[in-house]
Protein backbone atom coordinates (compact mmCIF):
# COMPACT_ATOMS: atom_id res chain seq x y z
CA UNK A 1 0.00 0.00 0.00
CA UNK A 2 2.91 2.38 0.67
CA UNK A 3 4.22 1.68 -2.83
CA UNK A 4 0.85 2.56 -4.23
CA UNK A 5 0.71 5.78 -2.21
CA UNK A 6 4.16 6.95 -3.27
CA UNK A 7 3.83 6.24 -6.97
CA UNK A 8 0.42 7.83 -7.31
CA UNK A 9 -0.97 5.71 -10.15
CA UNK A 10 0.09 2.13 -9.71
CA UNK A 11 0.47 -0.35 -12.52
CA UNK A 12 -2.76 -2.36 -12.92
CA UNK A 13 -0.96 -5.63 -12.28
CA UNK A 14 0.33 -4.27 -8.99
CA UNK A 15 -3.21 -3.39 -7.93
CA UNK A 16 -4.45 -6.85 -8.76
CA UNK A 17 -1.47 -8.38 -6.96
CA UNK A 18 -2.25 -6.38 -3.85
CA UNK A 19 -5.93 -7.28 -4.08
CA UNK A 20 -5.08 -10.95 -4.58
CA UNK A 21 -2.78 -10.91 -1.59
CA UNK A 22 -5.57 -9.30 0.41
CA UNK A 23 -8.10 -11.91 -0.70
CA UNK A 24 -5.70 -14.72 0.11
CA UNK A 25 -5.13 -13.30 3.55
CA UNK A 26 -8.81 -12.79 4.15
CA UNK A 27 -9.57 -16.33 3.07
CA UNK A 28 -7.39 -17.75 5.81
CA UNK A 29 -9.58 -16.25 8.53
CA UNK A 30 -6.91 -16.65 11.19
CA UNK A 31 -6.68 -12.91 11.84
CA UNK A 32 -10.42 -12.77 12.41
CA UNK A 33 -10.20 -15.72 14.78
CA UNK A 34 -7.32 -14.17 16.70
CA UNK A 35 -9.24 -10.89 16.94
CA UNK A 36 -12.24 -12.74 18.26
CA UNK A 37 -10.01 -14.54 20.76
CA UNK A 38 -8.79 -11.15 22.04
CA UNK A 39 -12.43 -10.12 22.49
CA UNK A 40 -13.06 -13.31 24.48
CA UNK A 41 -10.11 -12.53 26.71
CA UNK A 42 -11.55 -9.07 27.44
CA UNK A 43 -14.86 -10.78 28.19
CA UNK A 44 -12.92 -12.97 30.66
CA UNK A 45 -11.86 -9.82 32.49
CA UNK A 46 -15.49 -8.65 32.56
CA UNK A 47 -16.57 -11.95 34.09
CA UNK A 48 -13.64 -11.83 36.53
CA UNK A 49 -14.93 -8.48 37.83
CA UNK A 50 -18.43 -9.88 38.28
CA UNK A 51 -17.07 -13.06 39.91
CA UNK A 52 -14.95 -10.94 42.28
CA UNK A 53 -18.02 -8.88 43.27
CA UNK A 54 -19.96 -12.05 43.91
CA UNK A 55 -17.14 -13.60 45.95
CA UNK A 56 -16.94 -10.46 48.10
CA UNK A 57 -20.72 -10.20 48.61
CA UNK A 58 -21.70 -13.86 48.92
CA UNK A 59 -22.18 -13.74 52.70
CA UNK A 60 -23.95 -10.38 52.78
CA UNK A 61 -27.48 -11.77 52.91
CA UNK A 62 -28.93 -8.84 54.94
CA UNK A 63 -30.99 -11.29 57.00
CA UNK A 64 -32.49 -12.74 53.81
CA UNK A 65 -32.20 -16.28 52.44
CA UNK A 66 -28.73 -17.75 51.93
CA UNK A 67 -27.43 -19.87 49.07
CA UNK A 68 -28.06 -23.06 51.02
CA UNK A 69 -31.73 -22.26 51.46
CA UNK A 70 -32.29 -21.16 47.88
CA UNK A 71 -30.43 -23.42 45.49
CA UNK A 72 -31.32 -26.92 44.38
CA UNK A 73 -28.24 -28.80 43.19
CA UNK A 74 -30.06 -31.47 41.12
CA UNK A 75 -31.69 -28.61 39.16
CA UNK A 76 -28.30 -26.96 38.59
CA UNK A 77 -26.84 -30.32 37.56
CA UNK A 78 -29.44 -30.53 34.76
CA UNK A 79 -28.60 -26.98 33.61
CA UNK A 80 -24.90 -27.90 33.65
CA UNK A 81 -25.65 -31.05 31.65
CA UNK A 82 -27.50 -29.06 28.96
CA UNK A 83 -24.60 -26.67 28.52
CA UNK A 84 -21.93 -29.37 28.59
CA UNK A 85 -23.71 -31.55 26.02
CA UNK A 86 -24.29 -28.46 23.85
CA UNK A 87 -20.53 -27.79 23.88
CA UNK A 88 -19.99 -31.34 22.62
CA UNK A 89 -22.67 -31.07 19.92
CA UNK A 90 -21.17 -27.78 18.73
CA UNK A 91 -17.83 -29.58 18.49
CA UNK A 92 -19.52 -32.19 16.28
CA UNK A 93 -20.89 -29.37 14.11
CA UNK A 94 -17.34 -28.01 13.67
CA UNK A 95 -16.02 -31.44 12.68
CA UNK A 96 -18.86 -31.83 10.16
CA UNK A 97 -18.05 -28.32 8.85
CA UNK A 98 -14.42 -29.28 8.31
CA UNK A 99 -15.58 -32.28 6.29
CA UNK A 100 -18.01 -30.06 4.31
CA UNK A 101 -21.09 -32.00 5.36
CA UNK A 102 -23.61 -29.20 5.32
CA UNK A 103 -26.66 -31.21 6.43
CA UNK A 104 -24.75 -32.60 9.41
CA UNK A 105 -23.57 -29.08 10.34
CA UNK A 106 -27.14 -27.79 10.30
CA UNK A 107 -28.40 -30.78 12.28
CA UNK A 108 -25.74 -30.43 14.99
CA UNK A 109 -26.30 -26.66 15.18
CA UNK A 110 -30.02 -27.34 15.60
CA UNK A 111 -29.35 -29.77 18.47
CA UNK A 112 -26.98 -27.24 20.07
CA UNK A 113 -29.62 -24.53 19.76
CA UNK A 114 -32.26 -26.74 21.43
CA UNK A 115 -29.88 -27.51 24.32
CA UNK A 116 -29.12 -23.79 24.67
CA UNK A 117 -32.86 -23.06 24.72
CA UNK A 118 -33.39 -25.70 27.42
CA UNK A 119 -30.61 -24.12 29.48
CA UNK A 120 -32.14 -20.65 29.11
CA UNK A 121 -35.61 -22.00 29.95
CA UNK A 122 -34.29 -23.66 33.12
CA UNK A 123 -32.41 -20.55 34.15
CA UNK A 124 -35.32 -18.18 33.55
CA UNK A 125 -37.60 -20.55 35.48
CA UNK A 126 -35.12 -20.52 38.38
CA UNK A 127 -34.97 -16.71 38.32
CA UNK A 128 -38.78 -16.57 38.26
CA UNK A 129 -39.07 -18.89 41.26
CA UNK A 130 -36.50 -16.89 43.24
CA UNK A 131 -38.25 -13.60 42.54
CA UNK A 132 -41.64 -15.14 43.42
CA UNK A 133 -40.19 -16.31 46.75
CA UNK A 134 -39.14 -12.75 47.52
CA UNK A 135 -35.49 -13.54 46.80
CA UNK A 136 -35.10 -11.14 43.88
CA UNK A 137 -32.02 -9.05 43.15
CA UNK A 138 -33.36 -6.31 45.46
CA UNK A 139 -33.40 -8.55 48.55
CA UNK A 140 -29.71 -8.50 49.53
CA UNK A 141 -26.24 -7.75 48.23
CA UNK A 142 -25.71 -11.49 47.84
CA UNK A 143 -28.75 -11.81 45.59
CA UNK A 144 -27.86 -8.68 43.60
CA UNK A 145 -24.43 -10.19 42.91
CA UNK A 146 -26.00 -13.57 42.11
CA UNK A 147 -28.43 -12.14 39.56
CA UNK A 148 -25.69 -9.99 38.03
CA UNK A 149 -23.28 -12.89 37.61
CA UNK A 150 -25.71 -15.57 36.46
CA UNK A 151 -27.69 -13.02 34.44
CA UNK A 152 -24.57 -11.80 32.61
CA UNK A 153 -23.75 -15.37 31.69
CA UNK A 154 -27.36 -15.95 30.62
CA UNK A 155 -27.29 -12.86 28.39
CA UNK A 156 -24.14 -14.18 26.74
CA UNK A 157 -25.80 -17.55 26.10
CA UNK A 158 -28.86 -15.76 24.67
CA UNK A 159 -26.69 -13.69 22.29
CA UNK A 160 -24.82 -16.87 21.32
CA UNK A 161 -28.14 -18.43 20.34
CA UNK A 162 -29.19 -15.40 18.27
CA UNK A 163 -25.80 -15.64 16.54
CA UNK A 164 -26.36 -19.35 15.95
CA UNK A 165 -29.73 -18.72 14.28
CA UNK A 166 -28.08 -16.10 12.04
CA UNK A 167 -25.31 -18.54 11.14
CA UNK A 168 -27.80 -21.30 10.33
CA UNK A 169 -29.43 -18.83 7.91
CA UNK A 170 -25.99 -17.98 6.45
CA UNK A 171 -25.14 -21.65 5.90
CA UNK A 172 -28.54 -22.39 4.41
CA UNK A 173 -28.13 -19.49 2.01
CA UNK A 174 -24.50 -19.74 0.90
CA UNK A 175 -23.29 -23.09 2.12
CA UNK A 176 -20.03 -23.78 3.92
CA UNK A 177 -17.97 -20.99 2.35
CA UNK A 178 -14.67 -19.80 3.77
CA UNK A 179 -16.37 -16.82 5.43
CA UNK A 180 -19.03 -19.01 6.98
CA UNK A 181 -16.39 -21.42 8.30
CA UNK A 182 -14.57 -18.54 9.97
CA UNK A 183 -17.87 -17.40 11.50
CA UNK A 184 -18.62 -20.91 12.73
CA UNK A 185 -15.12 -21.07 14.28
CA UNK A 186 -15.66 -17.78 16.12
CA UNK A 187 -19.02 -18.93 17.47
CA UNK A 188 -17.44 -22.22 18.55
CA UNK A 189 -14.86 -20.29 20.58
CA UNK A 190 -17.66 -18.20 22.09
CA UNK A 191 -19.84 -21.19 22.93
CA UNK A 192 -17.04 -23.22 24.54
CA UNK A 193 -15.95 -20.09 26.42
CA UNK A 194 -19.43 -19.74 27.91
CA UNK A 195 -19.28 -23.34 29.07
CA UNK A 196 -15.96 -22.57 30.80
CA UNK A 197 -17.51 -19.55 32.53
CA UNK A 198 -20.36 -21.82 33.65
CA UNK A 199 -17.82 -24.13 35.35
CA UNK A 200 -16.86 -21.11 37.48
CA UNK A 201 -20.53 -20.32 38.13
CA UNK A 202 -21.58 -23.79 39.27
CA UNK A 203 -18.44 -24.22 41.39
CA UNK A 204 -18.38 -20.82 43.09
CA UNK A 205 -22.07 -19.91 43.23
CA UNK A 206 -23.87 -23.21 43.62
CA UNK A 207 -21.46 -25.84 44.99
CA UNK A 208 -19.58 -23.51 47.34
CA UNK A 209 -22.87 -21.86 48.33
CA UNK A 210 -24.53 -25.12 49.31
CA UNK A 211 -21.46 -26.90 50.75
CA UNK B 1 -14.36 -15.38 -4.46
CA UNK B 2 -16.79 -18.25 -4.81
CA UNK B 3 -17.08 -21.03 -2.32
CA UNK B 4 -15.82 -23.87 -4.45
CA UNK B 5 -12.60 -22.06 -5.31
CA UNK B 6 -12.08 -21.00 -1.71
CA UNK B 7 -12.32 -24.57 -0.61
CA UNK B 8 -10.37 -26.33 -3.30
CA UNK B 9 -7.05 -26.25 -1.42
CA UNK B 10 -8.63 -27.47 1.80
CA UNK B 11 -9.06 -31.04 0.58
CA UNK B 12 -6.12 -33.18 1.48
CA UNK B 13 -4.14 -30.21 2.75
CA UNK B 14 -3.72 -30.55 6.49
CA UNK B 15 -1.87 -27.24 6.58
CA UNK B 16 -5.14 -25.42 5.91
CA UNK B 17 -6.68 -24.06 9.04
CA UNK B 18 -8.52 -20.94 10.07
CA UNK B 19 -6.92 -20.63 13.45
CA UNK B 20 -9.41 -22.97 15.08
CA UNK B 21 -7.36 -26.14 14.74
CA UNK B 22 -10.35 -28.42 15.30
CA UNK B 23 -9.95 -31.74 16.99
CA UNK B 24 -11.23 -35.14 16.00
CA UNK B 25 -14.41 -36.87 17.18
CA UNK B 26 -12.21 -38.92 19.48
CA UNK B 27 -10.67 -35.93 21.22
CA UNK B 28 -14.11 -34.36 21.72
CA UNK B 29 -15.31 -37.67 23.21
CA UNK B 30 -12.35 -37.77 25.61
CA UNK B 31 -12.92 -34.13 26.60
CA UNK B 32 -16.63 -34.73 27.08
CA UNK B 33 -16.10 -37.87 29.19
CA UNK B 34 -13.55 -36.10 31.39
CA UNK B 35 -15.88 -33.11 31.80
CA UNK B 36 -18.82 -35.31 32.82
CA UNK B 37 -16.60 -37.01 35.40
CA UNK B 38 -15.17 -33.73 36.69
CA UNK B 39 -18.70 -32.30 37.01
CA UNK B 40 -20.28 -35.39 38.59
CA UNK B 41 -17.64 -35.78 41.33
CA UNK B 42 -18.04 -32.33 42.95
CA UNK B 43 -21.85 -32.40 42.59
CA UNK B 44 -21.91 -35.88 44.18
CA UNK B 45 -19.61 -34.83 47.02
CA UNK B 46 -21.64 -31.73 47.89
CA UNK B 47 -25.04 -33.42 47.51
CA UNK B 48 -24.05 -36.38 49.68
CA UNK B 49 -22.95 -33.98 52.41
CA UNK B 50 -20.44 -36.60 53.53
CA UNK B 51 -17.62 -34.12 54.01
CA UNK B 52 -17.45 -30.85 55.94
CA UNK B 53 -17.45 -27.64 53.88
CA UNK B 54 -13.82 -26.93 54.76
CA UNK B 55 -12.77 -30.15 52.96
CA UNK B 56 -15.22 -30.20 50.07
CA UNK B 57 -14.75 -26.56 48.95
CA UNK B 58 -11.02 -26.87 48.09
CA UNK B 59 -11.79 -30.15 46.27
CA UNK B 60 -14.54 -28.46 44.21
CA UNK B 61 -12.29 -25.53 43.32
CA UNK B 62 -9.44 -27.88 42.36
CA UNK B 63 -11.69 -30.03 40.17
CA UNK B 64 -13.19 -26.89 38.62
CA UNK B 65 -9.74 -25.68 37.60
CA UNK B 66 -8.89 -29.10 36.17
CA UNK B 67 -12.14 -29.07 34.19
CA UNK B 68 -11.37 -25.60 32.81
CA UNK B 69 -8.01 -26.92 31.59
CA UNK B 70 -9.76 -29.96 30.04
CA UNK B 71 -12.14 -27.64 28.18
CA UNK B 72 -9.29 -25.41 26.99
CA UNK B 73 -7.33 -28.36 25.64
CA UNK B 74 -10.08 -30.60 24.22
CA UNK B 75 -12.76 -28.08 23.18
CA UNK B 76 -10.82 -24.87 22.51
CA UNK B 77 -7.76 -26.80 21.25
CA UNK B 78 -5.24 -24.64 23.02
CA UNK B 79 -1.68 -25.81 22.66
CA UNK B 80 1.79 -24.39 22.56
CA UNK B 81 2.29 -24.59 18.78
CA UNK B 82 4.04 -21.53 17.35
CA UNK B 83 1.19 -20.67 14.94
CA UNK B 84 -1.00 -19.91 17.92
CA UNK B 85 1.50 -18.18 20.16
CA UNK B 86 -0.49 -14.91 20.11
CA UNK B 87 -3.55 -16.73 21.37
CA UNK B 88 -1.45 -18.17 24.17
CA UNK B 89 0.18 -14.81 24.99
CA UNK B 90 -3.22 -13.10 25.24
CA UNK B 91 -4.50 -15.98 27.34
CA UNK B 92 -1.59 -15.91 29.81
CA UNK B 93 -1.97 -12.13 30.14
CA UNK B 94 -5.69 -12.55 30.85
CA UNK B 95 -5.10 -15.24 33.46
CA UNK B 96 -2.73 -12.88 35.29
CA UNK B 97 -5.23 -9.98 35.18
CA UNK B 98 -8.07 -12.25 36.33
CA UNK B 99 -5.96 -13.58 39.20
CA UNK B 100 -4.99 -10.08 40.36
CA UNK B 101 -8.61 -8.90 40.10
CA UNK B 102 -10.20 -11.82 41.96
CA UNK B 103 -7.51 -12.57 44.56
CA UNK B 104 -6.87 -8.86 45.15
CA UNK B 105 -10.59 -8.06 45.66
CA UNK B 106 -11.02 -10.92 48.12
CA UNK B 107 -7.85 -10.03 50.00
CA UNK B 108 -8.68 -6.33 50.36
CA UNK B 109 -12.33 -6.87 51.23
CA UNK B 110 -11.56 -9.55 53.81
CA UNK B 111 -9.13 -7.20 55.51
CA UNK B 112 -11.81 -4.51 55.52
CA UNK B 113 -14.30 -6.95 57.06
CA UNK B 114 -11.72 -7.80 59.71
CA UNK B 115 -11.38 -4.12 60.59
CA UNK B 116 -15.13 -3.54 60.75
CA UNK B 117 -15.78 -5.44 63.99
CA UNK B 118 -18.67 -3.81 65.89
CA UNK B 119 -16.45 -2.72 68.77
CA UNK B 120 -14.13 -0.79 66.47
CA UNK B 121 -16.90 1.16 64.78
CA UNK B 122 -17.13 4.78 65.95
CA UNK B 123 -20.59 5.60 67.28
Amino acid sequence: MTVQARLGTPHPSLVSAVLDAHEEHHDDGSTTTLGFWIYLMSDCVLFAAVFASFAVLRDQTAGGPSARELFSLPYVAVETGCLLVSSFTYGMAMIAAERHKQTAVLAWLGVTLLLGLSFMGLELHEFGELIAEGAGPDRSAFLSAFFTLVGTHGLHVASGMVWMVVLIAHVLRRGLTADNLTRLTCLSLFWHFLDIVWIGVFTIVYLMGVA
Amino acid sequence: MDGSHAYAPAHGAPAHHDGGGHGSVGSYMVGFALSVLLTAIPFGLVMSGAMPAATVVPICVGLGIVQIVVHLVYFLHMNSSSSRSWNMAAFVFTVIIVAILVVGSLWVMNHLNGNMMPGVMPD
